[in-house]
């Protein structure tokens, strides 16, 4: 309840001034539509808003989950050696700097219109934090620690599975947590150019004037990008509550 | 009558340095034409000023790391190492049993017989109780206790430890140096204890050498004239005081 409350006022507070400014003719609703209005959309444009939620979840969720797999991999790899993470890390780097609404269209010759393209540029955008987070961690064991595994003779494959890659979870599960919101960015990008899901009903609605609905839309994205969040602090929790600091009570 | 073969496999590790140097990648040599001559079995203490290579020492013997020339020669030539380092460095994902247990484990040692292992060694550091608790729910002195357990599960010859008190509090520190004592005293291995407390060399070794500031030379090398069994009573004996003034000459110097 403590969690919760605080930041329900201000929601509130925000939410009836809205409604008050749009109703007094403050604020034009073309330009912003009353929070009532968005609820309206919300309730009769449902069938449509909920099927698109779930394609821009999906979409986002696979993406997620790819870049998580292939992230933490590559990461895995490139701390093997020095030389590989010389050679091939600048070209992650450059990777990320790639902006995605350009490379979007290509996507769409790659890979077609609809979910394919979708979840590659989901994945694409919420893939780099991820190598970099866990490369992070990998690389920042604790020597004396790899020395004490060195001294009882363990291999690599052992040391990674037994202390590096477990140190790393803390950091892993940073780059996850950020790469999460930027899957959802991914996905409705995506979605402009590859024509469903929630960034298509937003794309749809601005063209129709209906501002109402694509605050509606929008506010569905943010949804998921908590909710997606969320999922990854409950992972968080459970797993390292019982012996990281960040999870310990007060 | 003992065992021939049990009496020699439980002798601690005996080490002859024949002109060891250590150099830097920045060229820097850290320790030149360094000769030590250990006993198998003995507790030595190895003192001098930060910085004059005790840790590379150290390092080497553990054969961490290679000398640049000469050589380390040890009587047997297998044995088992155990390493204690200045902080606990225990996984903090692992139960104080896990962590203690983890040597054995990295060497291949069924859960069940490590963990009778790890259990043993725990109640003879007192930590009996302890074992299911994480190391973020564990005092520093308690935590140094689990990384020493973890150093003896094994049953190493060779124990090598790096400053591992030098971050506790003082009381913590006494009593742990006092158990230290102990276990050497019932197992048969050879103690190198890096330390630059004065204090603590005196008092825990049969032997204490002072490194000077450069290069790794040796100024004194001192056998101590103590009692074999060391209690806190001993700390205001004059016969320590006399052993303390000794070593503090000899860093004085440098």
């Amino acid at each position: 309840m403590k969690r919760i409350f605080p930041p329900l006022i201000p929601f509130v507070v925000v939410t009836l001034a809205l409604e008050g400014m749009v109703r007094g003719g403050f604020v034009p609703s073309y330009l912003v539509p009353a929070p009532s209005a968005v609820l309206r959309a919300l309730i009769d444009s449902r069938d449509e808003l909920a099927s698109a939620m779930a394609k821009t979840s999906a979409a986002a969720l696979i993406g997620f989950g790819l870049s998580t797999l292939a992230g933490v991999a590559i990461a895995v790899l490139l701390s093997s050696s020095r030389a590989i993470q010389r050679s091939f890390y600048p070209y992650a780097v450059f990777f990320q700097t790639v902006p995605i609404i350009a490379i979007a269209p290509l996507l769409v010759i790659w890979f077609g219109y609809g979910m394919k393209t979708v979840i590659a540029s989901a994945f694409i955008v919420s893939i780099f934090p991820v190598i970099a987070n866990t490369l992070t961690g990998l690389l920042s064991t604790d020597p004396a620690l790899r020395d004490l595994f060195r001294l009882y003779g363990a291999s690599p494959g052992v040391t990674l599975v037994k202390l590096r890659f477990p140190a790393a979870l803390p950091q892993i599960l940073t780059g996850l947590r950020v790469a999460s919101g930027l899957a959802v960015i991914g996905a409705i990008v995506g979605e402009f150019i590859g024509g469903q899901g929630l960034g298509s009903v937003v794309d749809v609605a601005r063209t129709q004037q209906r501002v109402d609905k694509v605050f509606a839309a929008v506010l569905l994205a943010s949804v998921l990008g908590l909710a997606l969040f969320g999922l990854i602090n409950l992972v968080s929790a459970l797993t390292l509550r019982r012996w990281h600091a960040s999870e310990q009570p007060g | 009558m003992t065992n021939p073969k049990v009496a020699e496999t439980a002798r601690g590790v005996a080490l002859r340095l024949q002109r060891v140097r250590r150099v830097f990648e920045n060229n820097l040599v850290v320790i030149e034409g360094m000769d030590l001559d250990i006993d198998a079995g003995e507790f030595l203490a190895v003192l001098g000023p930060s910085g004059c290579g005790k840790s590379t020492l150290l390092r080497m013997i553990a054969r961490l790391s290679a000398p640049d020339g000469g050589r380390i020669v040890t009587e047997p030539k297998q044995f088992q190492t155990a390493f204690v380092f200045q902080d606990a460095h225990l996984l903090p994902w692992r139960t104080v049993l896990d962590n203690t247990a983890l040597p054995l484990e990295l060497k291949g040692t069924g859960r069940e017989a490590r963990h009778a292992t790890a259990r043993a060694v725990l109640a003879q550091v007192g930590l009996a109780e302890a074992e299911a608790r994480y190391p973020v729910q564990l005092s520093s002195g308690m935590r140094m206790r689990v990384s020493l357990a973890r150093a003896l599960v094994t049953e190493p010859r060779l124990l090598l430890m790096d400053e591992p008190f030098a971050a506790l509090d003082e009381i913590t520190r006494f009593n742990l140096e006092v158990q230290l004592r102990d276990l050497w005293q019932r197992r048969s291995m050879t103690v190198i204890f890096v330390t630059h407390s004065i204090s603590e060399a005196a008092f825990l070794a049969n032997r204490a050498v002072v490194m000077t500031r450069r290069k790794g030379g040796i100024k004194l090398d001192r056998r101590t004239d103590l009692p074999a069994e060391r209690t806190n009573d001993l700390r205001s004996d004059r016969r320590l005081g006399h052993e303390m003034k000794l070593l503090m000459d000899a860093m004085e110097e440098e």
